[in-house]
């Protein structure tokens, strides 16, 4: 009888088609999460076979199955504790012998395995044929020839699973280990009978992964056991015995021989074309990678890169705003109504919430260029050729090749994020320079920092703008790359740090379906994790800047000054022939309707409907609408009273709105940290303006504009100016670099705690970067203003003490000269 | 003599395995062993890493790694 639910797991080394088989079988019914407790994907798909329904798990791709990699001690612990009742273990046939390599390691672990051998078209082409029946009897499993990329194939494979869940895999294929197979079953007979073993661990490959020096194969079975010292020393004399006589450490010993089985598979079953000759691919890398080309090229694709997604995003995210503009209207529509002077509070909060998720999903447009143009690399294979050309200039900062990405995302010029930049760092497979390089991505210039550049530069540089502007879009990046040398020689020094061990696979042409797929996967692994925590912080951040709020006096006085306004006001209707049909409770009503009179035209061009519009709107209520819009003598008249109540009612919510920010939790915060940020420059107000920052660098312009009071009129930075009379260029200057090294905002510090996996390194980030910005920020101020210089010449002065910094970081070498060997690589706090 | 000491175009056998760790055992997965061939395809504009053929198959490491390969 056939089970109703099996689970399948996907196994493969990297680049063999993975994850086009994996489409090929599940079509969009996909889902992708991380395994419990470590940051490595976990992708699931669901299908169906004539029998039942298959759950289908991508394991991540891995060369093998030891332990020196997250990723693979991810695919092996799946392998031995959730017991997959199939696994379809990918092979790419054009590379046959290498892949085989993990085959066999499934095999030893005694997994019922099916064979696919994936990019039968690749190997075709290049004149390989494979006698695949041969190799299945030799092996003693089914063996499955599939194309992945054009869906041929996966018809059999969901075949054979229904057959292979219906009987017990029978013998499995051994690998012979020569000299050494006396140890193995010596290792199997002595260790391996004296331990409580959880049956899913077979006792040969148990004896293996003992020899080979395992270190998790050794922690499971010395735990839990009494003697446990007596048998390390017991596994440990077994290994020196083999060594001995055979004269080679046991755990190459067995990686040849493996290696020596794949040969001897291959040379059985696998013809190989005459004659060699070169592939597409090796021919475009002659230019690719080449020493002049190769910078070129890179140059070429990084600016499409940036133009397509940052300035093509940002014209398509200007399309979209009107979406996420509406949802704002339809939400301030279904919460209470405002109030003359103040809102109830669940408006307050509600709109408040809205907005501040709206802000993140305007950059939803450009994300998804992002992650499609991302994609588009990662398919075609030209990832790491980018690392092979830049790994030697990043490796002089500790960082890797594969830094550039995440910093060209983060904003190495101006305009970028630091979200995706964060998120791209999971690629890099060095966890020193992975750190090192989520640790500076916050620190390249996002988009949200330029408005305050502009009003700084457009209050205070306005002659030099030009020059203003590349001096901080290009600063960031020689005061990225010491901290990234000085990070990784003091906190990251013990984090391991991974041999640069790369496959250059060949190119690939990305299909259409794939690039959108994983596209729309990461965007919408983005909102649920972003979102959620955004709206949880937009609460927190309206708490901090809206109590404990006005005093009950001043409470009283505005009212007062409302009351008056209302008297006036009715005194001018009882001027008109409205006495007695308005009253003073229809202020607020007016005003309200003609706010929804407002919103219903918005974006309508066509006159026909705005007539129809104002036409339903007058329905609505006549005498209302007569005011509003100075409709006959009576209204034309009575406009003008209701223009001073409307206008005096923004004028008294500014007011209050200004007053209840500077007593606001947030702004006695801001008086409070004064004390220190007087070195920098910062005042109590610019010292508001940078804590509410924090939770989207946006708000630092808003914010700004909210406390020099400038409601639509005049620009922020003529407010400024005239707000600040004690401004200096110097003082702008100071601002805009603790600006450029703003700890990440909000929702960036989520992104480096989901990829670092500790709270410790989101901690560490927004600690060292407030700190490095204000003593940065320090520096410039008094050390410019004790050495009497003006704002641009304390600029030039400290680019140039970065540009020496980052050339004498260059030449300092690395703490451990030596590789250091990693015995574990783990992401978590362990 | 090893790996890193030789020039672009250039071909090999590999004969031995110095690196132990994480390193020797990367290299092997990848197929490193006694016996395999080896060509060095071409440096990184930058001279290092250095990019290598092994078994129809290019595979790119540092010249720090490279030399723990030795060769015929």
């Amino acid at each position: 009888m056939s089970r109703k639910n099996l689970l399948v797991a996907l196994a493969g080394q990297p680049n063999c088609g993975k994850s086009t088989v994996f489409n090929m079988l599940t079509g969009a019914r996909q889902h992708v999460a991380n395994y419990p407790g470590v940051t490595v994907e976990k992708k699931t798909g669901f299908f169906r076979t004539d029998s039942g329904r298959v759950e289908l798990v991508d394991l991540p791709g891995t060369y093998s199955l030891s332990s020196y990699s997250l990723e693979e001690r991810v695919a092996r612990d799946f392998i031995l504790q959730d017991r997959p009742d199939v696994i379809v273990d990918v092979v790419d046939a054009s590379n046959l012998k290498r892949n085989l390599y993990l085959t066999l390691q499934l095999l030893e672990m005694e997994a019922p395995v099916v064979l696919d051998l994936n990019m039968m078209d690749v190997a075709e082409r290049r004149g390989i044929s494979v006698d695949h029946e041969g190799l299945s009897r030799h092996l003693g499993i089914p063996v499955v020839p599939t194309v992945g990329k054009a869906g041929v194939g996966g018809k059999d494979i969901k075949r054979v699973l229904d057959e292979q869940a219906q009987k017990e895999p029978e013998k499995f294929f051994v690998v012979d280990y020569g000299v050494m197979e006396p140890h193995v079953q010596k290792m199997q007979s002595r260790v391996v009978a004296r331990m409580q073993l959880p049956e899913s661990y077979p006792s040969r490959w148990v004896a293996l992964k003992l020899l080979e020096n395992d270190a998790e194969v050794t922690k499971l079975v010395t735990a839990d056991n009494a003697d446990a010292d007596e048998l390390v020393r017991e596994i440990e004399r077994l290994r020196s015995e083999f060594e001995q006589e055979a004269g080679i450490p046991a755990e190459r010993h067995i990686a040849f021989a493996r290696h020596k089985a794949c040969a001897g598979i291959c040379r059985e079953f696998m013809t190989l074309p005459a004659e060699k000759k070169a592939s597409l691919s090796d021919r475009a890398d002659r230019y690719v990678c080449s020493r002049f080309f190769g910078p070129l090229v890179l140059l070429a694709i990084l600016f499409i890169l940036y133009e397509v997604s940052i300035v093509f995003g940002y014209w398509v995210a200007g399309e979209v705003w009107p979406v996420w503009g509406a949802l704002e209207t339809f939400t301030a529509s279904i919460l209470p109504q405002p109030g003359f002077l103040s809102d109830p509070l669940l408006f307050g909060l509600g709109t408040w919430v809205v907005k501040s998720t709206t802000a993140i999903l305007n950059y939803l447009p450009i994300f998804f260029l992002l992650f499609a143009l991302i994609a588009i690399l990662e398919d075609s294979g030209y990832m790491p050729r980018m690392a092979f050309i830049l790994d030697r200039l990043f490796r002089r900062f500790g960082l890797h090749g594969q830094s550039t990405l995440p910093l060209i995302l983060g904003g190495v010029y101006v305009g970028g994020c630091a979200i995706p930049g964060v998120m791209a760092t999971k690629a890099i497979p060095d966890e020193r320079a992975r750190l090192a390089t989520i640790l500076i991505v916050p620190m390249m210039n996002c988009l949200a920092k330029v408005p305050l550049y502009l009003i700084l530069i457009g209050a205070y540089f306005q002659d030099q703008g030009g020059l203003t502007m590349f001096f901080i879009a290009t600063v960031t990046l020689f005061m990225a790359l010491p901290v990234a040398k000085v990070l990784s020689l003091t906190v990251l020094g013990k984090q391991p740090s991974a041999p640069f061990i790369m496959e250059m696979p060949p190119y690939h042409l990305p299909t259409v379906s794939g690039v959108l797929r994983r596209a729309f996967e990461r965007i919408w692994l983005f909102l649920k994790k972003i979102v959620t925590v955004v709206i949880a912080v937009a609460v927190v951040v309206f708490v901090l800047i809206n109590f404990p709020g006005l005093s009950r006096e001043r409470m009283a006085e505005y009212r007062a000054k409302q009351e008056a306004a209302t008297a006036t006001f009715m005194k001018a209707v009882d001027k008109t022939g409205y006495k007695g049909e308005i009253s003073a409770d229809d202020v607020l009503p007016m005003i309200l309707f003609a706010d929804s009179l407002k919103d219903a035209k918005r974006g309508i061009t066509d006159r026909e409907k705005a007539a129809a519009v104002n036409t339903s709107f007058q329905q609505a209520n006549p005498v209302y609408y007569a005011v509003v819009k100075r409709k006959g003598a009576d209204g034309k008249k009575l406009n003008k009273a209701y223009k001073k109540v409307v206008k005096l009612r923004k004028k008294l919510r500014r007011e209050m709105r200004t007053e209840r920010f500077e007593s606001s939790f947030l702004g006695v915060m801001g008086r409070a940290l004064e004390p220190v940020t007087r070195y920098a420059g910062f005042n109590w107000r610019i010292n508001i303006a940078l804590l509410s920052a924090f939770a989207a660098k946006e708000n630092s312009a808003a914010t700004l504009g909210a406390i020099y009071g400038i409601d639509g009129s005049g620009s922020v930075q003529e407010s400024m100016k005239a707000g600040e009379a004690g401004f200096t260029p110097l003082h702008a200057l100071a601002l805009m670099l603790f600006m450029a090294l703003y700890p990440p905002c909000v929702p960036t510090s989520i992104m480096v705690r989901m990829q670092s996996g500790s709270t410790k390194w989101m901690v560490f980030s927004i600690a060292y970067q407030t700190l490095l910005g204000l003593a940065v920020a320090t520096l410039v101020f008094t050390g410019g203003t004790l050495l009497g210089l003006t704002g641009f010449q304390a600029m030039w002065a400290f680019y140039a003490l970065c540009v020496g910094a980052t050339v004498v970081m260059a030449f300092v070498p690395d703490r451990q000269p030596e590789k250091v060997e990693i015995r574990e690589t783990c992401k978590q706090d362990c | 003599m090893t790996l890193d000491e030789l020039k672009p175009g250039t071909a090999t056998v590999m004969k031995d395995l110095t690196a132990s760790g994480a390193l020797g055992q990367r290299l092997l997965d990848l197929g490193f062993y006694p016996g395999a061939e080896i060509s060095v395809v071409r440096n990184a504009p930058l001279v290092d890493p250095v990019e290598l053929e092994l078994d129809g198959y290019h595979v790119s490491i540092r010249h720090d790694e490279a030399r723990h390969v030795e060769v015929e």
